[in-house]
């Protein structure tokens, strides 16, 4: 009875689905999908307004490209933290998985404080977030992305807690695997942004 | 996520009272809701079928609700200067009315429809993420009270149902209304997000052995189709309802055309969102009558895979389409021409499945019974409304009929003729699988005659009115202004006000036929197939077990449950019943499945969702209100990804066949 | 029990296998991904000339396609999650290019 029981129970990181998929992964790749139109919205009112300034400064004048560029070198170092905390889950070594996490959620942490240091510092510059339409853009956008980042960071933190407490049922590495999808596609949306709203002067 | 076990044991009940039940193992911070038929049961089930019948029900009541707003505006214009309703109140009745008709009555009746029946359709036990299926109900009720708390709180929302730009903003609408929709939308918007992800997935991952997807009845198809639909146009309203509550809260000046905004930034925004909108409001009608028809047709649908790859492509094609909505916004010659291309095109697909419907019911055995009635009436009254749908495609032609009655008569047709006819035909055709009785047909037919009557004396006239000038949210017309001869506007404003109340009277006739079924003693029990269906949820006991099947049954044909009643004689190509209903029920059941692993009651969904409007009224009134809604927010989130998805294992063995009487099941104890 | 371990064991190798990339490649993608970006950086201290936007959007369309390819493992799973991501992404920018186009946005000069 404890075989089957055990037996059984080691079934249940892998369900047995019709596609082979796991219901989580497809989730997620799912949910992914559909934020690709949420910050498409937000991309697409910037770059609109970008160029109908009436006060206050104007992306050329107010960017820091150098500060920016080390922040998005973060962003893009903490997604290679995250796919090695991903490769530690499979192997099954939670110290390095927590390991990884930590640093991840650190580097994260640092380009949110990246972004808030920039933002007060366009704010003294005299962008406000009611100064004009790129303000009101710029921030918008750049503050959801953000909002992401730190809710990733929640999220890495909450599973770093979990993993040590082994809290996690099922394939603890499928979770570390999922929540490394949304890190990156938070990374990857940054891509986008530091190019078309940083790079391309208006 | 996955499937939740629960470590006790419990008496899961379909129907009858339970006979004991043991409190669950504590487990994260307070002890795991037991199971129990009390009203306290409905706030924590994570049960699909219980969910739709919630969604069903608050749905209905939102029907009522939106149908009031309208009567009031067909009061205020059945004469001439009406005084029933001021030009403030007036804005708010058509902007409240759309609004509930569009998201607090057919989108979540389609949720009703679509968490009832798409697991049983598909042969399996619950959607993929029951707890998330849940919250997605919370979140979507408290929004819509959310919303509707405005008529108390200095008013409702009045710029209409698409809320244009800049007419939004606080400038010019001070009162509080506008907040309330737009923060009550993007509550709601939750529970569409989740619920499409949660049905795709259920879809993609959890049919039974056998059921190929081009195996699956062609109601989960369109489900699926308006998933994906969702799944992408909720986030672009979500960027728009952002944007203008930003505006209207935060001074941003995204509308603000002084600062050099574009008021058509929203229109499309809006419109790349409600063109998807309004084919999310029409596919599961679709689905439904595509049920219907073929059943009581006694034949099977004609050109499956085309109906169902036709609904994909009007999915695809009306992506492509949504300026259409803004002809006379001053696009411009060439993107005029490019939707009013896309637009005729999209009127293909649709007319595919109205030939399919009608090549159905061609030679087959027809039975006219009342939910045949009412799909018979979508397809002949979603075609009038297509018809003028494609009157609207042809740009020079809309500019005259944009923004007047002409299009109020255009949607009405589609979307009351048509979608609301079909979830009528849905209420009167499922009725007996989940409530146990069948609907009256002879009230039903009152109700429906009455019903398609009113429809057309409402709407019909709309047409002349709009082609006679009458615009849109038009508050009050006069004897002076209303044209000349007789059949001017106001004598088709009278019928139109005349026909709404026939119209209410037939909705009424639902409402009596519901309560007189139940409470009569002269209403049988239904059988267990009363219609001669084809398709699984039909393969079940009236109402489903909580489990929905004993065992997953093994599909090898489209319209399994019809093909395991009936059989070709090989030789004569005779088509004979071989096997009844119940006989077919009691085959199924005969080999039940063990370790059934079914998912476990929380009462975290119904928490978190709270959360939400704690949080919104605290961003209109006071901005502490809005700090603890939001750190009621992440203990209640933390405390839902602290209870475990997999907890220690909970076998669940069905009675062996013969024992009991199919309702009450034991769960066994762990071993 | 030590078949039990044997057998974990290979079937994490698999399982790794069809995960794509190894640790030490996976930084090796890093650096490549590392060097973009300076390229990208330099286009806001050298002139580009005419191929400063080109540059820019092939650069950010092929880090974007490593990152979702490699350290999302696209490249190597199913094809469905795939065609559910893609799909996402080529409606958005299908219909914000459209609606932008509606605004004349692509004819403005610089």
């Amino acid at each position: 009875m404890a075989d089957t029981a055990l037996a059984h129970g080691a079934d249940h990181g892998a369900h047995h689905t019709t596609t082979g998929l796991s219901n989580n992964k497809l989730g997620m790749w799912i949910f992914l999908g559909s934020e690709c139109l949420l910050f498409g919205g937000l991309i697409s009112t910037y770059m609109l307004y970008k160029g109908r300034v009436s006060t206050g400064p104007q992306p050329d004048q107010i960017y820091d490209i150098p500060f920016t560029s080390v922040s998005s070198f973060v962003l893009l170092m903490s997604s290679l933290t995250m796919v090695l905390a991903v490769s530690s889950a499979h192997r099954r070594d939670d110290r390095n998985t927590n390991l990884w996490l930590t640093v991840t959620a650190l580097l994260g942490a640092t380009f949110v404080g990246g972004q808030v240091y920039e933002f007060t510092a366009f704010y003294r510059e005299g962008l406000g977030f009611t100064t004009s339409l790129f303000g009101s853009s710029f921030y918008t956008l750049t503050g959801f992305h953000g909002v992401h980042v730190t809710v990733g960071i929640i999220m890495l933190m909450a599973l770093v807690g979990m993993v040590r407490r082994n809290r996690i049922p099922g394939s603890k590495a499928e979770t570390v695997e999922l929540i490394g999808l949304y890190w990156h596609f938070v990374d990857i949306v940054w891509i986008v942004i530091f190019t078309l709203v940083y790079l391309i002067p208006s | 996520m996955a499937i939740i076990e629960r470590p006790s044991t419990e008496i899961a009940v379909a129907g009858g009272a339970p006979s004991g039940v043991k409190p669950s193992e504590a487990l994260g911070v307070f002890k795991r809701p037991a199971a129990s038929t009390s009203w306290k049961d409905w706030l924590v089930t994570v049960d699909h079928k219980k969910l739709g019948i919630m969604y069903g029900v608050a749905a209905f009541f939102f029907f009522i609700v939106g149908g009031v707003e309208a009567l009031l505006i067909r009061l205020q214009l059945a004469g001439p200067e009406g005084k029933i309703l001021s030009a403030d109140q007036y804005n708010q009745m058509f902007t409240m009315h759309a609004t509930t008709m569009v998201f607090l009555f057919v989108m979540p009746m389609v949720s009703a429809f679509a968490n009832y029946f798409v697991p049983l359709q598909i042969g399996a036990r619950d959607v993929a993420f029951p707890r998330i299926n849940a919250f997605g109900f919370w979140c979507w009720l408290f929004g819509g009270l959310f919303l509707n708390s405005a008529w108390f709180l200095g008013g409702a929302a009045d710029g209409g149902w698409f809320m244009y730009a800049p007419n939004s903003s606080t400038l010019f609408s001070p009162s509080h209304g506008i907040d309330f929709w737009v923060l009550g939308l993007q509550i709601t918007g939750i529970a569409s997000l989740t619920g499409a992800i949660n049905l795709i997935v259920t879809v993609l991952n959890m049919r039974a052995p056998g059921m190929k997807l081009m195996r699956m009845p062609i109601f989960t198809w369109m489900t699926l189709v308006v998933q994906f639909l969702l799944l992408f146009a909720m986030p672009v309203i979500t960027v728009a309802l952002f944007l203008l509550s930003f505006q209207r809260s935060f001074d941003a000046t995204f509308f603000d055309v002084a600062a050099g905004a574009d008021p058509l930034l929203w229109q499309h925004l809006f419109w790349i969102f409600g063109h998807p909108e309004v084919y999310i409001l029409i596919l599961p009608s679709f689905g439904i009558v595509s049920e219907i028809i073929p059943v009581f047709s006694k034949k099977p649908l004609f050109g499956y895979p085309i109906v169902a790859m036709s609904g994909a492509a009007i999915g695809f094609v009306g992506w492509g389409v949504w300026a259409h909505h803004m002809f006379a916004s001053g696009l411009g010659p060439v993107s005029v021409a490019v939707f009013s291309m896309a637009t005729m095109a999209i009127a293909v697909p649709t007319g595919v499945k109205i030939v399919n419907w009608i090549m159905t019911m061609w030679g087959g055995k027809l039975s006219f019974t009342v939910p045949m009635l009412f799909a018979i009436g979508l397809v002949v009254q979603f075609t009038i409304g297509g018809l003028s749908g494609v009157t609207h495609s042809v740009a020079p032609s809309d500019t005259q009929q944009t923004d007047t009655y002409y299009i109020v008569a255009h949607f009405h047709y589609v979307l009351f003729g048509g979608a609301i006819f079909g979830l009528f035909a849905g209420f009167y055709y499922w009725w007996p699988k989940i409530f146990r009785k069948q609907l009256s047909e002879s009230i039903g037919k009152w109700n429906f005659w009455l019903m398609v009557i009113g429809m057309n004396m409402t709407f019909g006239p709309m047409h002349i009115l709009g082609l006679q000038g009458q615009p849109r949210r038009m508050q009050v017309w006069t004897e002076a202004r209303a044209g000349e001869g007789f059949f001017n506007i106001g004598f088709w404003n009278r019928i139109a006000s005349l026909g709404s109340f026939i119209l209410a009277v037939g909705v009424l006739l639902f409402i009596i036929n519901v309560v007189y079924t139940h409470k009569s003693k002269k209403v049988a029990i239904a059988p267990l197939d009363p219609w001669d269906a084809r398709s699984l949820e039909w393969m079940t006991a009236n109402p489903p077990v909580e489990h929905n099947f004993d065992s997953i049954p093994t599909v090898n044909n489209l319209d399994e449950f019809f093909h395991r009643k009936y059989a070709e004689d090989p030789n004569t190509h005779e088509v004979r019943q071989v096997a009844t209903a119940e006989e077919v029920l009691a085959e199924l059941n005969a080999h039940p499945d063990e370790h059934i692993h079914m998912p476990s009651r929380s009462y975290w969904p119904i928490l978190v969702s709270l959360s939400l409007p704690i949080i919104c009224y605290g961003l209109i009134y006071n901005r502490l209100l809005m700090g603890v809604g939001a750190a009621f927010l992440l203990l209640t989130m933390f405390g839902w990804a602290m209870e475990p998805s997999t907890a220690p294992d909970d076998d669940f063995d069905p009675p062996a066949p013969g024992e009991g009487g199919g309702h009450t099941k034991e769960l066994a104890p762990l071993g | 029990m030590s078949t039990a371990t044997e057998h974990a064991s290979h079937t994490d190798h698999a399982h790794e296998e069809s995960h794509g990339a190894s640790d030490k490649q996976y930084v090796v993608i890093a650096l490549i991904l590392a060097a973009l970006t300076a390229i990208e950086v330099s286009t806001y201290y050298v002139d580009f000339g005419p191929l400063f936007m080109p540059t820019l959007f092939v650069l950010m369309a092929v880090k974007f396609v490593i990152v979702v390819s490699y350290f999302m493992h696209l490249k190597f799973d199913n094809k469905l999650f795939s065609y559910l991501f893609y799909t996402g992404l080529i409606l958005a920018i299908a219909v914000y290019c459209g609606a932008l186009a509606t605004f004349k946005f692509f004819l403005q000069k610089g």
